[in-house]
């Protein structure tokens, strides 16, 4: 790669750090291993850097990422199972969530964190670049390559359960 | 509106994903309807919970400045001498070839397969519907859309406008179908949508239309000249193979 270009590529890529870690942070679960995804993804993306011309990088880098971690998660956690809310599941009826308690539920940080960390990572991902990244869901979709009508039925079950996790008072004695 | 639409609705709409009318409709209905309205509330509480109540994990200090001298490294790497790499690129393309051949074998398609497909096309057509994405471009001149998948798409879908024999285009759309991104060019009979989905096939000859039904939709799908096509609407079956016939004519 000629200089130019690698100053091209610092200019454009680098700017979506923080993107790149909290995504690849919320994917792996900790700090140690979301660094080293984002620096695999960051020496992958440079080398597809020539096929990219111009549209939004912050998509196009955490598509990168978002398959490094996959990679990244097949050969660390074969054991865990990954499909637990499977996209044919029927959503789970929330009417029973108070506002009241979701309300309390919000202003403990923790509980939220765990709330989202109990989501298999396939719904985790997508309320992580909706809520947080604030991406619609033609970017999300672009993302993880799946239909829009995808991005929006997960979405649904993902809120559908986080509704429900946060609605409870004792969350932490549920999954202990 | 009837509460089953505004269930089906209503993540786009907290998303901002909807079109004005639709979000006037939805409006109108939560404030007719308690039951909706408290599903919504609880909706916006929800997101809010996640929005101000998780973690935006920021990078440590010394990441960035690490990551730049490793791209420095992997730029020299890749600036050596360019008689070695020449070899290996020759190597790269050997490899490549045989990653294709085999792919090409693992990949022809089972019909389990298909069923899935026909699934997504359903899935896809009925939010395009819903939302405020039934097309990216919105225009009903052929030189407008095609040119527009240019850079979007590694393939130029043939685009036709049959508004003479009753399918007028009404624009495109990028989506994605068989993990790939795809064209999809939307026609217009009466009041009916038609979602004409268009990428390159996996096994390139050409095949007679075939049909199935799904969810009340009418799904035809073929491949021809090296493309696989799929049709989706809830017209019928007999005036969609009229707008398959056209578009085989072109």
């Amino acid at each position: 790669m000629q200089k130019p270009e690698l100053t091209r590529f610092e200019q454009t890529v680098l700017p979506h750090l923080d993107a790149a870690y909290n995504l690849a942070r919320w994917l792996t679960g900790n700090e140690h291993d979301a660094e080293d995804v984002v620096q695999e993804s960051y020496l992958r993306a440079v080398k597809f850097f020539r096929g990219f011309h111009g549209e939004s990088a912050r998509p196009w880098l955490l598509a990168i990422v978002r398959n490094t971690c996959y990679t990244w998660l097949r050969r660390n956690r074969m054991d865990e199972p990954t499909t637990e809310l499977d996209d044919s599941t029927q959503v789970i009826d929330p009417s029973s969530a108070n506002p009241e308690s979701i309300l309390l539920a919000a202003a403990r940080t923790e509980l939220v964190r765990q709330a989202l960390e109990a989501l298999p990572p396939g719904f985790r991902e997508i309320v992580i670049l909706r809520e947080l990244e604030g991406m619609s869901y033609k970017e999300i979709a672009d993302i993880a390559s799946i239909p829009v009508g995808t991005v929006m039925s997960r979405l649904a079950r993902a809120r559908a359960r986080l509704q429900k996790l946060l609605s409870e008072p004792d969350l932490t004695e549920a999954r202990a | 509106m009837i509460c089953r639409e505004v269930q089906e609705l209503i993540h786009g709409y907290v998303d901002g994903e909807l079109d004005l009318v639709r979000n006037l409709e939805m409006e109108r209905h939560f404030h007719e309807c308690p039951a909706c309205s408290g599903a919504h509330e609880r909706l916006r509480t929800v997101q809010s919970a996640i929005t101000t109540g998780a973690p935006y994990f920021r990078p440590p200090s010394g990441l960035e400045s690490r990551l730049r001298s490793r791209l420095r490294e992997a730029a020299e790497v890749d600036a050596d001498p360019p008689r070695a790499r020449h070899t290996w690129q020759w190597v790269g393309i050997a490899a490549a070839v045989l990653i294709a051949a085999l792919t090409i074998t693992v990949t022809t398609r089972h019909p389990a397969g298909v069923e899935l497909l026909a699934q997504d096309v359903v899935a896809s057509h009925v939010r395009s519907l819903m939302a405020a994405h039934l097309t990216d471009v919105p225009s009903t001149d052929q030189h407008t859309i095609k040119p527009w998948f240019n850079g979007k798409l590694d393939f130029s879908p043939s685009v036709g406008n049959f508004a003479g024999q009753g399918f007028p285009l009404t624009g495109g759309r990028l989506d994605y179908l068989d993990n790939r991104p795809v064209a999809a060019l939307v026609y217009r009979r009466r009041q009916h949508i038609i979602n004409l989905f268009v990428w390159p096939a996996r096994n390139q000859s050409d095949s007679t239309v075939r049909q199935t039904e799904l969810q009340g939709y009418h799904l035809l799908y073929w491949t021809k000249a090296g493309m696989t096509y799929w049709a989706a609407s809830d017209l019928n079956p007999a005036e969609l193979q009229e707008l398959v016939s056209l578009v085989n004519g072109l």
